[in-house]
């Protein structure tokens, strides 16, 4: 196999062989900040990658008739956050259509954990994603985003509202700050840990 | 087509001038030469895999018969270690297509790619706590 094994140290002196990086999924509907969040704690620049579908067909099994023939292309979002040398957090926000859910398998395969991003105001449209995270076990945070002018929820209401399993943490933010946006990431990091650790032991008991 | 004809002068066609929001011109498979998935080999390089350039990489002579797609992409690489979605987005390329060439220069010898973590497979502990600490550091 060509990969290298990361865990090989070997007598390699570069850094780099050893290198790790994680994946944490910023979800939500549209317009609700994912971009605004990835930018706030980035360390670089939002990047924008994109992805180009030109092969009808394979993934448009459950779009509902809709035809598309045309090659699309979704843009992803993406940041940076380097712990340290060899150890850096990747920031991806997730194509908000539906219909590009396929892209979200791929970007969950072997992500950290998610952050749902949600606004009071039409909390219908982070539904899907709470779905599609706890239905493939993924550790989550509810972060609500506190646009001005938004009327104040509680932690515990849009816990409520959503009728999230219970420990999924709920956390208030403002996307644009950089402290509370890296008090989100905290909180999931905590959580993926705990997850992480609570699976273990089920394994074992 | 037709919105271009106001200037003055002739327009003869195929000599309008179109900048960068008329998309690529040339279609992206095209730099691939039309295979949208990695060559024999198979890997499927996740977005976050990192791309080292490989301590023994074949000679100039090699290097010098790769497209300019690839050599821009191994240029990027030798500057400094960089995710897939990186290169993508340094390299203003689709991501499939960014996949395909890599595999090119994998199979050839001048990259070397990380193993991406593996699917629910969390980090250790130890890490977990040094990506918090990391975090309230910043």
């Amino acid at each position: 196999m060509a990969y290298e094994r990361s865990e090989s140290s070997g007598a390699d002196d570069s850094a780099d062989s050893t290198a790790l990086a994680l994946k944490i999924l910023v979800a939500g509907g549209f317009g609700v900040g994912k971009t605004t969040l990835v930018g706030a704690v980035s360390e670089i620049r939002p990047l924008r990658t994109e992805e180009q579908l030109s092969r009808a067909g394979e993934f448009v099994d459950d779009t509902g008739g809709v035809d598309q023939k045309t090659t699309t292309t979704v843009a992803m979002d993406f940041g940076r956050i380097t712990i340290r040398s060899g150890l850096s957090l990747y920031l991806f926000g997730t194509p908000g259509q539906d219909r590009f859910w396929f892209l979200w398998d791929e970007l969950s395969q072997g992500a950290l954990g998610a952050v749902v991003l949600a606004d009071t105001r039409r909390l219908e449209d982070c539904f899907p994603a709470v779905d599609y995270f706890e239905h493939r076990k993924i550790p989550f945070v509810v972060a609500v985003n506190c646009f001005t002018g938004a009327r104040a929820y509680g932690a515990a209401e849009v816990s409520r509202a959503l009728d999230l399993d219970r420990g999924t943490p709920v956390v208030l933010c403002d996307a644009r700050d950089r402290d509370s946006g890296k008090e989100v990431l905290i909180r999931l990091v905590e959580y993926a840990g705990r997850m992480h650790t609570a699976r273990l032991l089920d394994t074992v008991g | 087509m037709n919105e271009d004809s106001t200037g003055v002068g002739p327009s003869v066609p195929g000599s309008q001038w179109y900048d960068a929001d008329a998309g690529p011109l040339v279609r992206p498979y095209a730099m691939t030469g039309g295979r949208t998935k990695p060559g024999p080999s198979n890997v499927r390089f996740d977005l976050i895999a990192l791309v080292v350039v490989d301590d023994d990489p074949p000679g100039p002579a090699e290097e010098s018969l790769l497209g300019p797609e690839h050599r821009s992409l191994l240029a990027l690489c030798r500057a400094v270690t960089q995710s897939v979605a990186e290169l993508s987005a340094d390299a203003d390329l689709p991501v499939g297509v960014v996949r395909v060439l890599l595999g090119d220069l994998l199979e050839s010898g001048f990259v070397r790619v990380s193993r991406p973590v593996p699917p629910a497979q969390l980090p250790d502990e130890r890490i977990l706590r040094e990506v918090i600490d990391g975090l309230r550091a910043l």
